[in-house]
């Protein structure tokens, strides 16, 4: 794109200089720059890539340093996918990754379109939206196991002074039925801000100029509203929903504080149990060929969310 | 005054405020109830109904900075010569026998935050700079492998990362964390300084190369400083996410070099879980944050979405 002036600028540029900087040609200095970013991500990311699918074909087990390593082969892969538990653990997470996005799609772009109507104040409340969604996951889902704490919780208190339930005959994190909506309710809480901020900026992208325009051919509000916001807001809506899938695919540290993934496995997802066969159970080999898996799917993902963010550039 | 169609009436302003009101108000409930939780006596924590008028204490807080054992022989000493914080920690039966870890923990995660930042955004703003302004071959594919290394993740990346720690002694070190948080923010620093350094318009550089300045020279005397916010606020991303990281730290690191994330929803006082004393450490902590989400709301969305969406 910049060729043309890049190179007019290197003709000009061998002048007499005094920096000792003289004798590096652009090339090299690319290269400088480049370089240790280039090194320190493949020594941290893509060494340890390879040696975890060396892994998954093995049997090697941390906690037994002694015993002979046997090469196994795609038994692994084999057995995950055979695996039962995992597919319990693929619906939690379905679900958590479902109700998460529903929810914060509605919400966010809901609180976008109504501060979008520039009532006085609006950015300082933005701001004080947006508060959650910057801190701690972990501290604050540990927190939150405060505030659902049966009859003292102030989550409880507050839903049984709404409805007149009791607050003492149900806990959130506790129940089977219940556990699955508490890590929904946290997470939402935390991260519509989120999903809001990309729509507000959707928003405030569209020119007042075409909703002018409808106007003057009579098009009613319910139809400008269909036909010129959702459509110009769509495509950022897109790129919230992806990052927020990727990013709740991911998910560990709030749900580590606040279910534990429990009870039972109602909450265990995709990370907590690959953390658990492979910090817990120390079984290396199936858990290396486990986040293999995991890598496979997120990568698909991110394909998917570059696409979609090159679309997003090209308006 | 001008009319126009588009714009929104003053009922439906008042309707949105109000309803935009309402849900933020709801929204920072819990982290009200943080902040005045640090402030309650354990009984008041606890009270039901939950007590929103209380009689403010600093015992949280003194829970938080030491560690007590129950007072057996209770009248050893006169008590009007104790410092304050021993005779509150007296009226509840115990004796102070220590500092708790939570400062060294607190300061832990200042060292390994700053520390990965500083590395993350050097590197970062000489690659940025790079791809900005060079022909890098492959450019593009570098780039998403870039991002991609912030796509995995971190439970499945800490297997292979745990081994090599161990083998090279880096486990629960000061060094390991911020080598760990360095290559992962290097990512987010490395795509949004690239994005701020793209807006500087090239011929500012090529005047200076003009008036006889090196390459590397325009870098540092003309880019630099046109990119100063940018880098800036790109460093407070990268220090809140080192801040806020829970999934390696507790993998990687169990004592000298644990972090305050990992460390904090294990604070635990004379019987059972110390609320206030967690409720204290949660403010201490998510208060700074807060504080640079302020600063940072101009530039918030750029930094969440990589620099994706620019408004």
């Amino acid at each position: 794109m910049s060729d043309p002036s890049e190179n007019r600028a290197g003709a000009i540029s061998p002048k007499p200089s005094t920096s000792r900087f003289r004798g590096i040609s652009d090339r090299a200095l690319a290269w400088t720059f480049v370089a240790p970013t280039i090194v320190i991500l493949l020594a941290i990311n893509i060494f340890p890539l390879i040696w975890t699918i060396y892994l998954s074909f093995t049997n090697y087990r941390v906690n037994r340093p002694n015993r002979d390593v046997d090469f196994i082969g795609l038994r692994n892969y084999e057995r995950i996918l055979s695996d039962s538990d995992i597919w319990i653990t693929m619906q939690a997470t379905a679900h958590f990754l479902i109700w998460t996005i529903v929810l914060q799609v509605l919400i966010g772009f809901t609180l976008a379109y109504l501060i979008n109507k520039k009532f006085k104040g609006n950015d300082l409340w933005t701001t004080i939206i947006v508060l959650p969604m910057m801190l701690s996951p972990a501290v604050v889902g540990n927190f939150w196991t405060f505030l659902y704490q049966p009859q003292i919780g102030l989550f409880n208190y507050v839903v049984g002074f709404l409805t007149g339930a009791d607050p003492s005959s149900f806990s959130m994190i506790g129940e089977v039925a219940l556990a699955p909506w508490a890590i929904v309710i946290v997470d939402t809480w935390m991260w519509t801000p989120f999903v809001m901020l990309i729509c507000l900026a959707g928003l405030r992208s569209i020119p007042d100029s075409i909703y002018e325009a409808a106007e003057c051919d009579r098009a009613s509000k319910w139809r400008q509203f269909w036909t010129i916001t959702i459509p110009m807001v769509l495509p950022f809506l897109m790129l919230a929903v992806l990052f927020r899938g990727i990013e709740n695919f991911k998910m560990f540290d709030l749900v580590v504080q606040l279910t534990g993934g429990g009870p039972g496995s109602t909450t265990e997802l995709t990370s907590i149990n690959l953390k658990r066969e492979a910090f817990e159970k120390w079984r290396t080999g199936y858990a290396s060929a486990y986040a293999i898996i995991l890598f496979v799917t997120v990568f698909g993902l991110a394909s998917i969310y570059v696409k979609a963010l090159n679309k997003v550039k090209e308006r | 005054m001008s009319f126009s169609v588009t714009a929104p009436s003053t009922r439906q302003k008042w309707i949105a405020g109000i309803l935009v009101i309402g849900y933020a108000l709801i929204t920072l409930l819990p982290l009200i109830w943080i902040v005045a939780t640090g402030f309650k006596s354990s009984p008041d924590a606890i009270a039901y109904p939950p007590k929103i008028v209380f009689d403010p204490t600093v015992e949280g807080y003194v829970n938080l900075f030491t560690t007590q054992t129950r007072l057996i022989d209770g009248n050893a000493e006169a008590v009007e010569d104790l410092p304050w914080y021993e005779k509150l920690v007296r009226e509840r039966g115990n004796t102070i026998v220590g500092p708790s870890r939570f400062s060294e923990r607190f300061f832990n995660s200042v060292i390994i935050g700053f520390g990965s930042t500083f590395f993350a955004i050097v590197l970062g703003t000489a690659a940025a700079y790079a791809f900005s302004r060079f022909k890098v071959p492959l450019k593009d594919d570098l780039l998403f492998f870039i991002l991609s290394t912030r796509m995995m993740p971190p439970i499945a990346v800490a297997i292979p990362i745990f081994l090599m720690f161990r083998n090279l002694g880096l486990n629960d070190t000061h060094a390991g964390m911020i080598l760990l948080y360095t290559a992962v923010n290097l990512s987010l620093s490395v795509w949004l300084i690239n994005g701020f350094i793209d807006e500087i318009p090239i011929e500012y550089e090529e005047a200076a190369l003009i008036d006889g300045y090196t390459r590397f020279q325009a870098f540092y005397k003309v880019v630099l400083p046109q990119a100063a916010t940018g880098i800036a606020s790109t460093a407070i991303f990268c220090l809140i996410f080192a801040w806020n990281e829970y999934a390696f730290a507790v993998l990687l690191t169990s004592g000298t070099a644990q972090t305050a994330p990992p460390f904090i929803p294990t604070i635990i006082g004379v019987g059972g879980q110390d609320w206030p004393a967690v409720a204290a450490g949660a403010t201490l902590f998510l208060l700074p944050v807060m504080v640079f989400t302020i600063l940072l709301r101009k530039h918030l969305l750029r930094g969440i979405t990589f620099g994706a969406v620019r408004k």
